[in-house]
């Protein structure tokens, strides 16, 4: 299936939580946010969200900014 | 002996502060100068922005997290580079994520490119928003005073009038409107964007702002960490200046020595 992760295309295997997404990513333990189809997904809830094909994922962090 | 002066601190949202200059944290050559300029600026309260993760690169790279730890400085999430009520909103979402629960967000929704001018509709909208999801906003918005009381009659716990375009460095255009925005709020006017150098920073606390928030009058001075330390002094200098009161101006002259006992021949 594809979703688009923060705006671009991204392939992936079928069966894939929101967590395992970003531990492919190596972004576990990041500071990070994660939205899904403009819904926020709690940290303590991505081990529990499944994705879905056409699923719009949003990983945002902190940087310099005024 | 150093006399003790009194002032209260600055109050945002029932958290106190000491340091009444708040500052940015982009623009800066590297995260070191970025650390270290905030730190030489003895800013308590910084700001960042929420960007999309750089993804399948440099994810062991240096976070801004790590040198502004929000263990020793109140982050302020801001929405900078948003242009809808909606983006912002999502962004101060997002941020709330990134910070645990984290309440407190700078809320600017820009007009366009080129000016960067706040779009006050949208933010209008989008203040209304946040505030009903329990958001205390601090809200940077045009110098215009009837805009500035609606933003805190709806709940706003800071008013931010600009000085001048963000990034412009050109100061404080409309003094007296910045004023008028002081002496009618009751919640803390901060002057947020246009500062260039510390007499702008001392002018906006001289007019009886409550602080001042700038970036890239540090991050792009010549010497940055210098110029923290300026702008920190500047905001102290301009706020005893407002409490110990101006003298009044004169049309003319008056002498500071006195007229009798002059050698006179």
């Amino acid at each position: 299936m594809q979703i688009q992760l923060n705006g671009e295309p991204h392939a992936l295997d079928s069966a894939v939580t929101a967590a395992d997404l970003v531990e492919t990513l190596g972004l576990t333990g990041r500071r990070i946010a994660v939205e899904i189809n403009e819904q926020i997904v709690p940290r303590s809830q991505l081990a529990e969200t499944p994705l879905s094909d056409g699923d719009q994922v949003e990983i945002v962090h902190a940087i310099g900014g005024g | 002996m150093t006399q003790q002066f009194n002032d209260s601190p600055l109050t945002l949202a029932g958290q106190t502060f000491h340091s009444r200059l708040l500052v940015g944290t982009g623009k800066y050559k590297d995260m070191q100068e970025t650390g270290e300029a905030i730190a030489a600026s003895g800013a308590e309260i910084v700001t960042f922005a929420v960007r999309r993760t750089n993804l399948g690169q440099d994810a062991e790279g240096p976070n801004l997290l790590d040198v502004v730890p929000p263990s020793r400085y109140t982050l302020l999430p801001n929405t900078a580079g948003c242009y809808t009520a909606k983006d912002a909103v999502r962004t101060c979402r997002l941020a709330r994520e990134l910070l645990d629960g984290h309440k407190l967000v700078k809320l600017e929704v820009l007009g366009d490119e080129t000016t960067l001018y706040p779009n006050v509709v949208e933010t209008l909208k989008a203040a209304e928003t946040l505030l009903a999801d329990g958001f205390d906003v601090m809200v940077y918005t045009s110098d215009d005073p009837i805009v500035a009381r609606e933003l805190e009659a709806m709940g706003c716990c800071a008013i931010m009038p600009l000085g001048s375009l963000i990034g412009s460095g050109h100061g404080i255009q409309n003094p007296h409107n910045v004023r008028l925005i002081v002496e009618q709020s009751s919640v803390p006017v901060l002057v947020d964007a246009g500062i260039g150098t510390a007499s702008d920073a001392a002018m906006a606390m001289e007019l009886g702002c409550d602080g001042v928030l700038l970036n890239s009058a540090i991050a792009h001075a010549r010497e940055p960490l210098r110029m923290a330390r300026a702008m920190q002094l500047a905001v102290q200098a301009g706020r005893d200046a407002f409490l110990a009161g101006r003298m009044p101006r004169r049309q003319s002259a008056e002498p500071s020595s006195p007229f009798a006992g002059r050698i006179n021949s």
